[in-house]
């Protein structure tokens, strides 16, 4: 089973305290493909993801991530199955106190013993990769935001992971950049051979980019399918998100009292 | 940064660290005269009030340092303070020598002062210095002064 | 943090748990962080480069600090000791105030102010920008990689630092007391040299540096790595560095000395 998957979810629910985050979430994710959680904000996708990564235990159903049960899983053991992963971080969230190029490295540094002449070339490759060889020796500080993100994406794939992570990997990039990054995760995905997991609000570039999307809402899964199937859904949710309807089922205003007892007038039920 | 230059710096720093406790030791510090390595030997002293004499305090001789006091007990048999100290090896004392509890200065700090005799034997590791002079202690010098006074004086005023 | 709790009872009362809570969270940290060495031992490296930004970037602060003090216990010393006619003991005075009192707390006052409050921001900002969580994504540890290391540093540069602010400021004392106002130069040194004590007052100045040293590194980690991943949470938690560290300090600086010197 864990041959053909790379990613199943079996009913995981988590809460926070008594505030209920996911409930009853199942997912299956063949591997070398390219997945959509998608979702507006607070709704439960950048917890999904903390849940595959290990930072954060369901306390019911399961987990498994490349056939292990992460659920299980010991510090040390999390940390073993991390070697295999790489994440992409919102706004990059490159080391400011190392260079380029020491950042794209630190991972081939902690966790191997290559020589500095292998990681040398190791480092270029990857940045080339990113089309940013030319900038191994900036510091992070004198990059554009699109220009962290693809080499946070070098850094991600150092160490050739079989499952990418993307944390929210198109916010605040200008047009430009946006569409580098779209290229970059298809190209890389398919170089790679990773499977990849794209957690973002951002339509259409996702269903650009991806083959599945899964759709949360409140903690709940209340949709799933191809970008087709999700383009041309009849679900009120989806339809609001998708073609981005600012009245809906996610309402416009914030709960609070009648418009009128609020500005006095009378014929309020307030005196 | 160079790697070069940041490891210079951190030398430095810790070179100059050690340095300035080095210096605080050797220069402000008394480990220059009495480090561990000069050899000692021990001599007692009965007096009858040491005043405010405190261990470690010098011992000196004509002004100069030749030891520090080690210990202060009370003698259970003579019903005075004992004192014990440690000469340096180098200085000899005859047998006759006499110590005296004095001040340096008004306000100083105690010391013992050794003043060396006649006699051709020299004192040994262990013995016992007979004479001695106690500490000089103010109030009741400042009570011979107003008591000789009073006499004096014949007694209407206090 | 708690806010708006109140001066009622039961506000008083949840803060203290608050506090307790707090405090205990720290103590389960520093143990994590003293735990997980291994790696600054397997690579001194991490700790040369810490060292450098904690201890060489304080160094031009505490000399001169250590320089301006001396100078004015000189002034002040000599005035004082003057109407007593014993000038001679400057030396005494100087060396003894420093070596004791003046030298461990200043310096770790100031290395709070300089080093404390940067280490804080650091991590706080690394966290505040996800790198702390970058790293953890990349199976490394960041207690282990990004906190040990500057504790260690910030552990080994406090005495260092406390030492050069009390021989700087020894010198000033010199430069004041002989070189300008004339108190003869041999018995200022020998005064000096017969009233300092080695093990009595050197190393227990040198003691007090290492315990004010291991609680502002600690106090700083900590606020560093607890503060909320915010603006207003990094500059809150780096005021609170400053602040909790002094009073630390001087707390502390009572304790020991009554420790130390209370006793005979």
């Amino acid at each position: 089973m864990p041959d053909k998957n790379i990613i199943e979810i079996k009913d995981v629910s988590y809460a926070y305290g008594t505030r209920p985050i996911l409930t009853g979430i199942n997912m299956a994710i063949p591997r070398g493909s390219t997945v959509a959680i998608m979702g507006i904000s607070g709704s439960g996708k950048t917890t999904l993801l903390r849940l595959i990564a290990g930072v954060m235990k369901a306390k019911q159903g399961e987990v498994w991530v490349d056939g292990e049960r992460v659920n299980d899983l010991d510090q040390a053991g999390i940390f073993r199955m991390r070697r295999r992963l790489g994440m992409m971080f919102q706004f990059g969230a490159l080391f400011t106190d190392l260079s380029v190029f020491d950042n794209v490295a630190f991972q081939m540094r902690e966790h191997t013993d290559l020589s500095e002449p292998m990681i040398r070339d190791l480092v270029l490759m990857k940045l080339h990769a990113v089309g940013l060889r030319g900038a191994h020796q900036l510091m992070p500080s004198e990059l554009s935001g699109g220009m962290s993100r693809r080499v946070a994406l070098a850094r991600a794939i150092a160490l050739d992971p079989a499952l990418m992570l993307y944390d929210e990997p198109f916010t605040g990039l200008d047009p430009i950049a946006m569409g580098t990054i779209t290229n970059l995760i298809k190209e890389l995905n398919a170089a790679l051979g990773a499977t990849s997991i794209v957690v973002t609000h951002d339509v259409q570039e996702a269903l650009d980019v991806v083959d599945y999307v899964y759709y949360l809402s409140d903690g709940k899964m209340v949709a799933h399918g191809t970008p087709e199937v999700i383009r041309n859904s009849t679900d009120p949710l989806v339809r609001q998100f998708v073609y981005g309807e600012f009245d809906g089922p996610v309402a416009y205003q914030y709960p609070a009292k009648q418009l009128a007892d609020d500005m006095r007038l009378p014929g309020g039920a307030a005196h | 940064m160079q790697r070069s230059t940041l490891d210079l710096w951190v030398g430095l720093f810790v070179m100059g660290g050690i340095g300035a406790l080095l210096v605080l030791a050797m220069k402000v510090g008394n480990m220059s005269s009495i480090g561990g390595g000069s050899e000692t030997y021990a001599l007692t002293a009965n007096f009858d009030n040491i005043g405010g004499l405190k261990p470690r305090a010098p011992v000196k001789s004509s002004g100069v340092v030749v030891g520090r006091v080690s210990g202060i007990t009370f003698d259970n048999e003579k019903f005075n303070a004992r004192v014990t100290l440690n000469i340096e090896k180098t200085y000899k004392f005859p047998k006759d020598t006499s110590a005296s509890i004095l001040t340096s200065g008004l306000l100083g700090e105690q010391y013992v002062g050794l003043e060396g005799g006649g006699d051709p034997v020299n004192l040994n590791a262990g013995d016992r210095i007979k004479q001695t002079q106690s500490a000089v202690v103010l109030e009741k010098l400042i009570g011979q002064f107003l008591y000789s006074k009073a006499s004096e004086g014949g007694g209407d005023k206090k | 943090m708690a806010t708006h709790k109140g001066f009622s009872i039961r506000g008083i009362g949840a803060r203290t748990i608050d506090s307790v809570l707090r405090l205990g969270y720290a103590t389960r940290f520093i143990a994590r962080t003293i735990a997980s060495s291994g790696t600054s031992l397997k690579r001194p490296r991490l700790v040369i480069r810490e060292l450098y930004f904690t201890g060489v970037l304080s160094l031009i602060i505490i000399l001169v600090s250590g320089l301006f003090v001396g100078m004015v216990l000189g002034y002040q010393g000599y005035y004082t000791l003057q109407t007593y006619g014993s000038e001679s003991a400057l030396g005494v005075l100087v060396a003894l105030s420093l070596v004791r009192e003046l030298g461990p707390v200043m310096a770790a006052l100031l290395f709070a102010s300089r080093a404390g409050s940067a280490m804080t921001a650091e991590i706080g900002l690394m966290k505040a920008t996800e790198q702390l969580s970058a790293m953890e994504m990349m199976a490394v540890d960041p207690i282990a990689r990004v906190v040990a290391p500057r504790f260690w540093a910030g552990f080994i540069s406090m005495p260092l630092l406390a030492a050069m602010f009390s021989a700087m400021g020894v010198f000033g004392g010199y430069l004041v007391g002989v070189v300008q106002i004339g108190v003869d130069d041999g018995s200022f040194w020998s005064q000096m040299q017969s009233a300092v004590d080695f093990h009595k007052d050197i190393m227990n100045g040198v003691i007090k540096s290492v315990v004010f040293g291991f609680a502002v590194t600690w106090i700083s980690l900590f606020e560093g790595y607890d503060a909320p991943p915010t603006a207003e949470g990094v500059s809150g938690a780096t005021t609170r560095t400053v602040v909790t560290s002094s009073l630390a300090i001087l707390a502390l600086d009572f304790l020991l000395t009554a420790f130390m010197f209370g006793g005979v």
